[in-house]
Parts: structure tokens; C-alpha cells; sequence
């Protein structure tokens, strides 16, 4: 229960943060994804079913306040938090590689779902453009803030895991 | 010591169940335009306040960064000037538009439309898009305000975008420069049509909007030139500025014209709106 309430915050503040405080510290009016870094941070921390959820409602959030149709982003992101939860058993705490490799492919494939769905069936078709303007340069200032926010994501979780273990030592 | 049994479901059938349900919503969504009902309201009551409150917050603190730099006064009456300028700018809009109207009522005689003075409500910008693929923001009214979905938003004198969909205190609102958005513009000096569109491509690169699809027969539309919306939009009010046009080709079928439109609006530094309660529809009826 302690977990759930603190990772629903982790996701309000990630997403308020994102929506308010972001945009206007925007280099080259790109804007971090922090919800992805959040959804994939807790699919390789925490294992396929609560990536899925965790994906699942930060999506809807995006749906309800950004997107034109209910469902997308939450089915993106659902997928991305699941994908992300199959490679708990590679993760270790103290090795960033797999994170920031993790985290920077789930950033990457979502702009390219979302280019190929949102603008490839539009007729729009200048890729490298879309790449090269927009892709890349999220995708660097994700991994900038993935350095910060994933780190400070990292001290909740093993706090929260400790916690919960001596709970769980009361009781038996 | 017995163990009593945890159900679970495995999470493969977990992710395909909620994977029908986010189709299943898309699909309503495509098929009855329905967004969200309840889920709004609720996300609104408990999102709204705080980007709003964060929003307080952000603008208390720029002002009093101003306050440090003793420049408030000066903004202020440059904004004071701004608002003027804009209001002169859309009043002249509304000017020759009614000129040219006039022209051709004189033409015509039994054609009685003015335009109405339509009512309006402020709001504030109090989030933006969550990526960086379109500009939608949410602005502080909603429902409660008597904001309803296609209402026209504009800042200054220029046009804005379109509410999309409405919470009880929250609205979204799609700009026209999103790159899945079409407006239908008018030219105020000939009066002939286009439309314009939005692309992520030109914005990002030089700031301006496309616009495809302009007859000027007799070629006299030049770089310059403001662009209004259009009276024949089912959407827009009519006459409300889209920009000013930047540049200017003749398509390859030698009849239509298509360029770029220099929006009027700053959409980097919105920060306060007008919604248009008037709609074209309810006008119409």
C-alpha cells in the first residue's frame, strides 16, 4: 500500500513536472520525457507487472490531458514498462549501463511508434528530419535528467524494499 | 503453519486484457468521439489545482526576479502597449473586413451579416504537451466556465487553436499550428480561400505554418498580406487573424498558389488565452 501511494506521487510529480516546469527550461523548445524514465526505471527495478501498470496509468495520464485519443499512450507505455520489466534479472543496483541503455532505447522506440502511427500515416515522410530535430535531441536531454532522476528513483525503491522486507520479518 | 494460497494471474494475460481495453477505447474514441467522461473529471480535480498552483508559484517568482531588476514598470506598460497594439490590430482586422464587406453588400444589398462581438473568457496556460510531437495545452477553465469542445481560443489578436475536449475546471486546447490540425483561411485583401495547416517541419524551422490551396486568379495576393480565418470554416469564427503570409509559390498545376503563413501568435510564450464562447455552429442556428 506505502508503495503504491509513493510511486503514484513519483508519477503525478514526474508528470507535473513535465508539463510545467520543463517547458520553460526547454533548450530548442525540446522538452525530457521524465514519465518514460519513471515507467522504464520501475519495469527493470521491479519486474513485467508493475512496469505494466506503472506504464499503463502513466499513458492514461498523458491520453487524458495531451492526447487526441483515449488509449495510445497508455497502450505505448504499458508495452514499454513490460519490455522493460523482462530485464529484472539482468539488473544489478550498482551498474548504470543497462539503465541508461534501457531507459534511452524505451525514449527512442517511443518517439519512433508514436512518428510512425502519429505522422507516417499522415503522409509525412521526411524521417531523417523527425530524427535528426526532434528524436535525438529528447533523447540526449532524457538521458541528462536520467542521470538525476534515476539515481533519486533508485534511493526510493531500495528504501521502499527495505522496508517492506522488515515488515514482512514481523509478521513470520 | 498453512499458507493460504495467493491467487495471481499471470502478467502475460494481465497485459493482454488491458491491451483489448486500450483498443477498445481507441476505438470508441475514433468511432463515438468519446474522451474520457468520467476520467476527466476526476484527473481534473486532481491534477488541475496543483499545475495551477506550480503555475502561481512560477509567475510569483518571475515577478519578483522582475521586481529585482526594477523593470516591472516598464513591462507592464509594454504590455499595456502590446494589448493595445493588439486590440488595434484585430479592431483593424475587423475594419477591413468590414470593408470589404461593404463592397460587396453594396454589390449585393440584401446581405445583412455583421459581425458580432463575441464573448469572450480568460484563461491561463497552466500545462503544456507532455512530448515535444504537438503543441496542445490545458488551460484553467473548463465546463464550469461554459467552455464546450470547438471553442476558439486566441491570445492577442490572433487565432490560437481549438478546444478539443473540456473538464470541469480544465480545457485542452489543440493550436493551430499542431501538425494534424487544418484551419480555413481567407485572405483579407482579395478575399479568396486556402487552407492552412500546421507542420511540426516548418515550425520548428522557421516559425511559420503551411497554407496549400490558394486560387488567386488574377495574382494579386502579396507576401504580406494578413490572413483571416475563413467564412466558409465550420470551426473558426470568421475573421479572426491567423498571420501574415512569409512566402509565396505558384503550385505546379499553374492555377493554385501554396507558401507559408507567419502566425500572429508568439506560441513559445503563451501564457493567458481568450476563449471564444461563441460557437460557428450555435451561431449558425
Amino acid at each position: 500500500m506505502r508503495r503504491k501511494i509513493i510511486v503514484a506521487l513519483i508519477i503525478i510529480i514526474c508528470y507535473l513536472l513535465q508539463t510545467t516546469v520543463f517547458p520553460s527550461l526547454a533548450f530548442a523548445s525540446i522538452t525530457p520525457n521524465l514519465m518514460i524514465v519513471a515507467v522504464s526505471s520501475f519495469g527493470f527495478m521491479r519486474g513485467r507487472k508493475e512496469g505494466l501498470w506503472i506504464g499503463f496509468f502513466c499513458g492514461l495520464l498523458l491520453d487524458i490531458f495531451n492526447g487526441s485519443i483515449l488509449g495510445f499512450y497508455a497502450l505505448l507505455y504499458m508495452y514499454i514498462g513490460y519490455t522493460n520489466g523482462m530485464f529484472r534479472k539482468l539488473f544489478y543496483p550498482e551498474d548504470i549501463k543497462l539503465p541508461i541503455l534501457l531507459i534511452s532505447a524505451s525514449d527512442l522506440s517511443v518517439n519512433l511508434l508514436v512518428y510512425f502511427f502519429m505522422f507516417l500515416f499522415r503522409n509525412r515522410y521526411n524521417f531523417e528530419y523527425y530524427f535528426l530535430h526532434l528524436m535525438v535531441p529528447e533523447l540526449v536531454y532524457t538521458m541528462i535528467i536520467t542521470v538525476i532522476l534515476y539515481t533519486l528513483l533508485l534511493k526510493i525503491n531500495r528504501k521502499l524494499e527495505v522496508s517492506e522486507k522488515r515488515s514482512a520479518s514481523k509478521f513470520v | 503453519m498453512r499458507r493460504k494460497a495467493k491467487f495471481s494471474i499471470p502478467v502475460r494475460y494481465i497485459l493482454l486484457v488491458m491491451t483489448g481495453i486500450c483498443i477498445i477505447a481507441m476505438l470508441l474514441g475514433f468511432t463515438l468521439n468519446i474522451s474520457g467522461g468520467p476520467l476527466n473529471e476526476v484527473a481534473g480535480y486532481v491534477f488541475i489545482p496543483m499545475q495551477r498552483g506550480i503555475n502561481t508559484v512560477g509567475l510569483w517568482m518571475s515577478d519578483k526576479s522582475d521586481n529585482l531588476k526594477k523593470l516591472s514598470e516598464v513591462m507592464e506598460e509594454n504590455e499595456e502597449l502590446q494589448r493595445k497594439v493588439d486590440e488595434l490590430t484585430s479592431e483593424l482586422n475587423t475594419i477591413k473586413l468590414e470593408q470589404y464587406e461593404l463592397e460587396n453588400l453594396r454589390q449585393l444589398f440584401d446581405l445583412d451579416q455583421k459581425y458580432p462581438s463575441y464573448d469572450k473568457v480568460a484563461a491561463n496556460v497552466i500545462g503544456k504537451d507532455g512530448g515535444n510531437w504537438f503543441h496542445n495545452f490545458t488551460i484553467d477553465k473548463g465546463s464550469e466556465d461554459g467552455i464546450e469542445v470547438d471553442m476558439n481560443v486566441i491570445a492577442g489578436s490572433g487565432l490560437v487553436g481549438i478546444v478539443t475536449s473540456v473538464g470541469p475546471n480544465y480545457a485542452k486546447v489543440s493550436s493551430i499550428i499542431n501538425d494534424n490540425r487544418k484551419v480555413s483561411g481567407m485572405v483579407t485583401t482579395t478575399s479568396d480561400n486556402m487552407t492552412v495547416s500546421g507542420s511540426l517541419l516548418s515550425m520548428n524551422e522557421n516559425m511559420v505554418i503551411d497554407f496549400t490551396g490558394l486560387n488567386d486568379r488574377e495574382e494579386k495576393v502579396a507576401v504580406g498580406d494578413p490572413v483571416v480565418t475563413s467564412y466558409i470554416s465550420d470551426q473558426y469564427q470568421q475573421g479572426i487573424l491567423i498571420g501574415y503570409i512569409s512566402s509565396l509559390t505558384k503550385d505546379a498545376n499553374n492555377l493554385t498558389m501554396s507558401g507559408t503563413i507567419t502566425p500572429a501568435v508568439d506560441f513559445e510564450h503563451i501564457h493567458e488565452v481568450l476563449v471564444i464562447l461563441n460557437k460557428k455552429q450555435s451561431t449558425q442556428n
